[in-house]
């Protein structure tokens, strides 16, 4: 522990509009803490840029899972041992299921939230491809009110985002049209538990006597920010699946990715990975056992 | 300083601490209760596992301002006296300690995994316990361990 303590001021609020008119009265001044999964580490470190913090933990505004016939709404509080229960989500957004159940371990997801997950702008978050290729929307919030976009528009570059100082993330909005879509998620790290991504690939798809007729792909760990792969998408629209699609998709794909070396990976492993993911998906969507 | 209410193996207490020191550290050095250790100081290692209203937690990264009013189980819970809880006679009978820096974690993960999952598969026992890393046993005897506790069945909730 190199962090002190005393050099940090840390209050609550007793709800969310107490924490939006603090925000709001310095913005920038304050640093919203959650589940502290990602500034409790940097305090520990003795890196913890943050003066002042305000605890979201426990605000009833910001955490729940509220199921409507057409949509889900997920608050930005809601951790991720909490999605991963939700019989909903399991069987609606599955891939959203899955991306929960591997954050971390049991006692990161038990405190680990969603909007932790996004706002901390990491390109190799786990819930951002999942939610990508849901179409999901972001509600933001600030005591100036709310406003609602796609969630794909909220990454704007490396942690940079549209969020404001005085913003918190109020929900997560998925519409409830994706459970008859072919879907697929697979992560690559280095173990299958508590690893950060070295890259990962989401996708959903609707295929009608062998042709793609909708898809949607969303990576991790390939980019600056989680992007979808809308170039790669219109490689395969309208495309038989056969082995000279697959050819142009990964073709299409490994143009569209701009990863980097790190001490996680390399640039080229990530490209290599990223494109066989994509196959993989592809073939699972074959109704030929030959490319399967 | 904050005076933070929080209950304590079943025992109400308040600290006087920053509202940034870690629960962790209020733990060993404000209440006197060494068993949940620091490892990594980062939420991978689990050796600082506890649970906190009932849910895991790694006790390094909760601020102690977000324990207030909290019902707080350490491993010091688990023995009633001299009465060992299943899950450490089967540690003990199945080599599932060695050096004691991990044990405390692994029996409270086991514990939260137990608890919700009686009869766990090899899977699941994983799973439970993959952030917890431990450096010496390996992770065979300590798998072994808790599947042996759950087979003991019966009294796991019997702690304070």
């Amino acid at each position: 522990m190199r962090g002190n303590p005393e050099s940090h001021e840390l209050i609550g609020a007793p709800n969310l509009s107490a924490v939006l008119a603090q925000l709001s009265a310095a913005p920038g001044q304050w640093t919203p803490i959650a589940g502290g999964t990602e500034l409790m580490v940097a305090h520990a470190a003795g890196r913890l840029n943050a003066p002042k913090l305000i605890s979201l933990w426990g605000l009833s505004e910001l955490n729940f899972v509220r199921i409507a016939d057409n949509a889900i709404s997920i608050g930005g509080g809601a951790t991720f041992g909490q999605i991963r229960k939700n019989a909903v989500i399991e069987t609606d957004f599955p891939l959203l299921s899955k991306a929960a159940s591997w954050i971390g371990s049991i006692a990161n997801q038990s405190r680990a939230t969603i909007a932790g997950n996004i706002v901390n702008g990491s390109p190799a978050a786990d819930a951002p491809p999942a939610l990508l290729v849901y179409d999901a929307e972001i509600e933001l919030i600030s005591a100036r009110g709310a406003r609602r976009l796609p969630y794909a528009d909220f990454h704007l570059g490396y942690k940079r985002s549209v969020l404001q100082p005085d913003e918190l993330v109020l929900a997560l909005h998925l519409p409830r049209r994706f459970s008859t879509h072919r879907q697929y998620l697979r992560k690559v790290g280095t173990r299958k538990a508590m690893a950060i991504t070295k890259a990962a690939l989401a996708a959903t798809a609707i295929v009608e006597d062998g042709v793609i007729a909708e898809i949607r792909l969303a990576a991790a760990s390939v980019a600056e920010r989680p992007v979808r792969l809308f170039a790669t998408e219109a490689s395969l629209i309208g495309k038989r699946i056969n082995a000279s699609t697959i050819q142009s998709a990964r073709d299409a794909l490994l143009s569209e990715v701009r990863p980097i070396d790190d001490i996680r990976s390399t640039a080229q492993y990530r490209k290599q990975v990223a494109a066989n993911l994509l196959e993989e998906f592809i073939h699972e969507l074959s109704p030929e056992p030959s490319l399967a | 300083m904050s005076l933070i209410p929080l209950t304590v193996n079943g025992r109400p207490t308040q600290v006087a601490a920053p509202p940034m020191k870690r629960l962790l550290d209020v733990l060993r050095e404000d209440l006197g209760l060494t068993g949940a250790k620091e490892g990594c100081g980062e939420g991978e290692c689990g050796s600082c596992s506890i649970r906190m209203n009932g849910e895991l937690v790694n006790s390094c990264l909760v601020p102690i301002l977000q324990a207030d009013g909290a019902s707080i189980q350490t491993v010091e819970g688990l023995a009633i006296d001299a009465e060992l809880h299943p899950l450490q006679k089967a540690f003990l009978e199945c080599g599932g300690a060695q050096c004691g820096i991990c044990t405390p974690g692994m029996l409270m993960a086991a514990t939260h995994l137990l608890e919700s999952n009686p009869r766990p598969t090899l899977d699941q026992i994983r799973e439970g316990l993959a952030g917890n890393l431990c450096r010496c046993t390996g992770f065979v005897k300590i798998f072994d361990s808790v599947a042996a506790a759950a087979a003991m069945g019966g009294n796991l909730k019997y702690a304070r």
